[in-house]
C-alpha cells in the first residue's frame, strides 16, 4: 500500500510522458484521482489498522547504513492528503491552456508528486533528505521551461538559495550519524539518541537554514516572491500549496524531536523572526500592485504564522500549525488560480487598472469571494481554526509576540479586501469588459476549493484525530531536554 | 599482472593494425580485447599469488591487490567507453587512427602500472608512460595551433614535475636504502626519519600534486583541456585523472600513512584551495571545455579529501567518487562533442536550445550536469556524500563544511548549461548526433542512476 501510494505518480509521470502532448492533461488527470482515490481508500485502512499497516522496511545501503524506511503516521497522512487532494486540481487548473510541450510539463508535475509524498513518508534521514532534494528539481525545470520573461535569474536564484540550505542540512545529518551510538539515520534512533546539548546549538541552525529558506522565514524570503512570480501557474500552485509544506512539516517532524535542546536555545530567535516576518511581508503586501506578488507576500505572512506556531512548543500551537498548513495549501492554490484567471483574461497583473469583474463575471465573483473570506480568516472558514489556534499558541508563549502575530488577521483583511474590492467590484472599465465568466474546468476546480474551504471550516475535526497521537509523540521529545 | 601484459600486447596489435590493412576492424577489435582483458582482471580478484612474469618474480614491483584489481577494471571500462566515440570521431583521419589508438592504449598501460604499482620506479615507469602518451595526443591536431600549445604547455609543465617526482623518489632512496612501498614504509615505522626523508616526500608530493591538478600546480590543465582534441580531453579528465588519484591514494595507504601527520598541514591547504580556486574559476568562463577543466580541479579537491582520509580504508569512497565522476564526463562528452562539431563553437551559448532541436540529448546532459553538482537522485551526490562522511569520520569537519558551501557555487556553473539549453532560443545549425555517441551517453546516464539505486555492489568491494 505505501510503495504503491509512493509509486503510483512515477508510473503517472512515465506515463504522461510517453502519451503525447495531446492527452498528457488528460492522462496526468486521470492518474491524480486515481491517486487520490487511493488516498481515499488508504484513509480507511489507517481508520482501521493504524499506522502500522503502512511500515515499509528495505536495505539499501550498508554503510554507512541507510535504508528504504517508509511509514504514514498521522501527520505524514494529512500532508500525503493535502498533496494527493491538490495535485488532480493543479493539473485541471492547466486544462483549456496552451503549453509548448505539454507532456514534459505534466510529467514533472507528477515527478513533484513523487517527491512530495516520498518527503513525506520518509522515515530515515539520508532517503527524506534525497527525496526533499528532488522535489527541487521538477520545480526547477517547470519555472525554467514555462516561466515568465525573466525567469532564467529569478530560477537561478531560487536554486542556489534552496540548495545552499539543503546542503547544509545534509552536513547536519552527516554530523548526526556520527554522534548517534546505533549509527543509523532511522528516525527512531535520532528520536531516542538525544545529542549532547553541547552540539545541539549549531546543528540547530544547519538544519534550520534550509527549512527556513524553504518556508519561507524572514529574512530568508528574498528568493520567493519572484519565483512565485515568474513561475507558470500550476509552478506556483505547487510551490506555494504543498512545497513550502515540506519546510514547516520538516521542522515539526525532525527539528523539534531531534534537537530538543537547540530548540530551547534558538527557538525564541526564531520564533521572533517569525513574527517580525508576518509583520514586514503583510505590510509589503498592502504596498503591492501586482497580484501575484501581493499573494506571494500575503503568503510569507500566513507562514510565518505557522512556523512561530510550531515554534511556540504547545499543543495549540501544533495543532494550529498543521490545521493551517492544510488551509493555507488550499487557499493558497485558490488564490492564485483566481489570479492566473485574471492575468490570462485581462493580460494584466496591476491591480489598479482592474475592476468590475463582477458585473460581467458573477459565478467567478462568488467563488473568488470565498476564497478570500477564507484567507482573511472569517469564521466559519477552514482558515479561521488554524490561525485562532495559532494565535492563542503564540499567546501562551509570549503575550506580546501574539498581539504582533494576531496583527496578520488584521492586516490580512486589509490588503485582501482592498485587492478584491479594485479588482472585483466598482466600475467594469475596457480592460475587464471582455471578462468571460468560468469555463467548466475552472468552475470544477474552483468550486472544489470553495466547498472544501467550508467543510473544513465547520468540521475540522477528522484532521485533529488523525494527527493528535503524533503530535503527542513529538510534543513530549520537543520539550525532554 | 597479466591485465598490464594483455593491454601491453593490445597496444602492439593496434600499431599493426596499420601493416595488416585492419584498421576497419580496429575499433571492435579494441572493444572485445578490453573486454575479454577486463574478464581476466577481475578473475584475479582476491587471489593473493604474487606477481610474476613466467618463473621470474615481479612482486616486488608490481602487486595486483584488489586496490588495483578494481580501480584497473574501471579504467579498463572508462577506455572501452572513450574507444566506442573514437570510431566517429576519428572518421576522417583514417591513416591515423591505428596510431591514435595504439597511443591511447598505451595510455591505459601506464594507468594500470599506477594502480598497482610496489615500487617506486614502477611509480615513476606507469607515470612516464601515461604522461609522454598524452604529451603526443595533445599535440595530436598537428595543424591546429591551439592542440600544439595544449601538447607543448603539458609536455614542459610535465617533465618538470618529473623532475620533482625523480628527485624526490632518490632522496626517498638516499634516506631510506629502499624503493619498494613496504620497507619505505617499515622505515618509516621505525621512527627515525631523517630530514632528507621528508624533503623527498614533499617533493613527491608536489609532483602528485602537479598530475592531479592541484592548486597551486592547476595552471596548465584548463589550457591543455581546451587546446586538446576533445576527445583527448575527455580522456585526460576521465582516466588520466583517475590514475594519478589512485597512485597517490596507494602511496598514502600503503606506503606514507606513517607521515601523513606531517604532510597533513599541506594537504588541508590544498584541498581547500583546489575546492575553492576550482569552482570560483569556473564561474566566469564561457568555453564549456575549460568549465568542465576547472570543474575537474575542484572535483579534484573533493578527491583530495579521500586521501586525508586513506588511514581509515576510504578507498571505496575514493572509487565510487572516480566512478560517478569519470561516467558522468564521458556522458556529458560525447554529447559536447557532437555539439560543438555542428556549431563550430566550443562556447555554453552552442548548447542553446538544445532542448528543442534534441529533448533527449537534453535531458541527458542536465543528468550528467547535476551529477556532477552532487545533486541527488544521481551518483554525484552519493560520491559527495561519501567523501564528506569518511572525511568527517576523520575529524576533518571544518574543511568539510567548507567543501559543502563551496559545492553551492558549483551549481552556478552546472546550470549555466542547462539555463542555455532550457531557456534560450535555438540557433539554426542542425544537432545531428551519431548513433554510437547516444549509446555511450544513455549507458553514462543508465550507470549515472544505476549507482545510486544499488551503490552497495560497488561499495562493497575495497571493504
Amino acid at each position: 500500500m505505501t510503495l504503491l501510494l509512493l509509486l503510483l505518480p512515477l508510473v503517472a509521470a512515465l506515463a504522461v510522458l510517453l502519451s503525447g502532448n495531446k492527452m498528457a492533461s488528460r492522462v496526468a488527470l486521470l492518474f491524480t484521482v486515481a491517486e487520490f482515490g487511493l488516498t481515499v481508500y488508504a484513509y480507511t485502512i489507517f481508520k482501521q489498522q493504524g499506522p502500522e499497516a503502512f511500515v515499509f522496511f528495505h536495505d539499501w545501503i550498508s554503510s554507512p547504513k541507510i535504508s528504504i524506511n517508509l511509514g504514514v503516521d498521522g501527520l505524514s497522512f494529512v500532508m500525503i492528503g493535502l498533496t494527493n487532494f491538490l495535485l488532480p486540481l493543479i493539473v485541471l487548473s492547466g486544462f483549456n491552456r496552451e503549453y509548448s510541450n505539454a507532456k514534459t510539463y505534466f510529467s514533472l508535475m507528477l515527478l513533484m508528486q513523487f517527491a512530495l509524498i516520498g518527503v513525506f513518508m520518509a522515515y530515515d534521514g539520508l532517503l527524506y533528505y534525497i527525496f526533499w532534494e528532488l522535489a527541487l528539481l521538477p520545480i526547477y525545470f517547470i519555472a525554467l521551461g514555462w516561466g515568465g520573461k525573466n525567469r532564467v535569474p529569478v530560477t537561478l536564484k531560487f536554486f542556489i538559495y534552496t540548495l545552499a540550505g539543503s546542503l547544509l542540512m545534509l552536513f547536519g545529518f552527516i554530523m548526526l550519524y556520527y554522534y548517534n551510538p546505533n549509527a543509523s539515520f532511522n528516525i527512531t534512533d535520532l528520536y531516542n539518541n538525544p545529542i549532547c546539548s553541547c552540539n545541539q546549538g549549531w546543528l540547530f541552525w544547519m538544519f534550520f537554514l534550509a527549512f527556513a529558506i524553504k518556508i519561507p522565514i524572514v529574512p530568508f524570503h528574498t528568493w520567493q516572491a519572484d519565483t512565485y512570480s515568474e513561475a507558470p501557474t500550476q509552478g506556483t500552485m505547487l510551490l506555494s500549496g504543498i512545497m513550502l509544506k515540506m519546510g514547516t512539516y520538516s521542522l515539526i517532524r525532525w527539528l523539534l524531536p531531534i534537537l530538543p535542546a537547540g530548540v530551547a536555545e534558538w527557538g525564541p530567535l526564531a520564533i521572533t523572526l517569525s513574527v517580525i516576518g508576518i509583520v514586514y511581508a503583510s505590510i509589503i503586501a498592502i504596498m503591492q500592485s501586482d497580484l501575484k506578488k501581493l499573494f506571494a507576500y500575503s503568503s510569507v505572512a500566513h507562514v510565518g504564522l505557522i512556523a512561530a506556531g510550531i515554534f511556540a512548543l504547545n499543543m495549540e500551537g501544533l495543532q494550529g500549525s498543521v490545521v493551517q498548513m492544510i488551509a493555507h495549501g488550499v487557499n493558497v492554490v485558490g488564490l492564485f488560480f483566481c489570479a492566473d484567471i485574471i492575468i490570462n483574461r485581462t493580460k494584466t497583473a496591476n491591480i489598479s487598472s482592474l475592476g468590475g469583474i463582477r458585473n460581467v463575471a458573477p459565478r467567478f465573483n462568488t467563488l473568488f469571494m470565498i476564497v478570500v473570506i477564507a484567507s482573511v480568516a472569517l469564521p466559519l472558514t477552514n482558515g479561521f481554526i488554524g490561525e485562532f489556534l495559532l494565535v492563542y499558541g503564540v499567546f501562551k508563549y509570549n503575550t506580546w509576540l501574539a498581539v504582533f502575530a494576531g496583527l496578520t488577521i488584521i492586516l490580512g483583511a486589509v490588503y485582501m479586501l482592498r485587492m478584491f474590492q479594485n479588482t472585483m467590484l466598482g466600475n467594469t472599465n475596457e480592460q475587464t469588459q471582455q471578462f468571460a465568466d468560468l469555463n467548466w474546468s475552472e468552475t470544477l476546480v474552483l468550486g472544489i476549493i470553495a466547498f472544501t474551504i467550508v467543510v473544513m471550516g465547520v468540521y475540522p475535526k477528522p484532521i485533529f484525530e488523525l494527527v493528535q497521537p503524533s503530535l503527542d509523540i513529538i510534543l513530549n521529545k520537543a520539550l525532554a531536554k | 599482472m597479466t591485465t598490464l601484459l594483455y593491454t601491453t600486447c593490445l597496444g602492439l596489435f593496434c600499431m599493426l593494425a596499420e601493416v595488416l590493412n585492419l584498421r576497419k576492424l580496429l575499433v571492435p577489435a579494441l572493444i572485445i580485447g578490453l573486454s575479454a582483458i577486463f574478464v581476466v582482471n577481475m578473475q584475479q580478484w582476491g587471489i593473493t599469488t604474487p606477481a610474476s612474469i613466467g618463473p621470474v618474480s615481479v612482486s616486488h614491483m608490481i602487486k595486483m591487490d584488489n586496490f588495483a584489481i578494481a580501480f584497473s577494471g574501471l579504467a579498463i571500462i572508462i577506455s572501452m567507453l572513450i574507444f566506442v566515440l573514437s570510431a566517429n570521431y576519428y572518421k576522417d583521419e583514417q591513416n591515423h587512427i591505428s596510431d591514435y589508438l595504439s597511443i591511447m592504449v598505451f595510455v591505459l598501460c601506464g594507468a594500470l602500472v599506477m594502480f598497482s604499482y610496489n615500487n617506486m620506479a614502477m611509480l615513476f615507469l606507469g607515470i612516464e608512460i601515461l604522461s609522454i602518451s598524452l604529451y603526443i595526443m595533445a599535440g595530436s591536431r598537428r595543424f591546429d595551433t591551439r592542440s600544439n600549445e595544449s601538447g607543448m604547455k603539458y609536455f614542459l609543465m610535465g617533465a618538470f614535475a618529473s623532475g620533482f617526482l625523480l628527485f624526490g623518489i632518490a632522496l626517498i632512496y638516499g634516506a631510506s636504502g629502499t624503493f619498494e612501498l613496504e620497507g619505505i614504509a617499515k622505515y618509516v615505522a621505525a621512527g627515525s626519519v631523517t630530514p632528507m626523508f621528508y624533503l623527498g616526500v614533499t617533493l613527491l608530493l608536489f609532483a602528485m600534486l602537479f598530475k592531479v591538478s592541484a592548486v597551486p600546480f592547476h595552471f596548465w590543465s584548463p589550457d591543455v583541456y581546451e587546446g586538446a582534441p576533445a576527445l583527448i580531453t575527455a580522456f585526460m579528465s576521465t582516466l588520466v585523472k583517475i590514475a594519478a588519484f589512485a597512485a597517490l591514494y596507494r602511496l598514502f595507504s600503503h606506503c606514507l600513512g606513517g607521515t601523513m601527520y606531517y604532510v597533513e598541514p599541506l594537504l588541508i591547504i590544498v584541498t581547500g584551495a583546489t575546492i575553492m580556486v576550482g569552482n570560483v574559476t569556473a564561474l566566469s568562463q564561457i568555453n564549456v571545455k575549460r568549465i568542465l577543466a576547472y570543474s575537474g580541479i575542484a572535483h579534484a579537491g573533493y578527491m583530495l579529501l579521500g586521501v586525508l582520509s586513506s588511514q581509515t580504508n576510504a578507498a571505496s569512497s575514493v572509487l565510487f567518487y572516480a566512478a560517478a565522476y569519470a561516467i558522468a564526463t564521458i556522458g556529458l562528452f560525447a554529447l559536447a562533442i557532437m555539439t560543438f562539431k555542428s556549431n563550430f563553437s566550443e562556447n555554453v551559448d552552442a548548447f542553446n536550445g538544445l532542448a528543442k532541436k534534441n529533448p533527449v540529448a537534453a535531458a541527458l546532459i542536465s543528468v550528467f550536469m547535476l551529477s556532477l553538482a552532487g545533486i541527488p537522485p544521481f551518483a554525484g551526490f552519493l560520491g559527495k556524500y561519501y567523501i564528506f562522511s569518511e572525511a568527517i569520520r576523520n575529524g576533518y569537519v571544518t574543511l568539510t563544511l567548507f567543501a559543502v558551501i563551496n559545492s553551492i557555487i558549483a551549481v552556478y556553473y552546472y546550470l549555466k548549461v542547462i539555463i542555455a539549453m532550457y531557456s534560450q532560443p535555438a540557433n539554426d545549425k542542425p544537432l545531428i548526433i551519431h548513433p554510437s555517441y547516444m549509446v555511450v551517453a544513455i549507458i553514462c546516464a543508465a550507470a549515472t542512476i544505476g549507482l545510486t539505486v544499488a551503490p552497495d555492489m560497488f561499495m562493497q568491494i575495497l571493504k
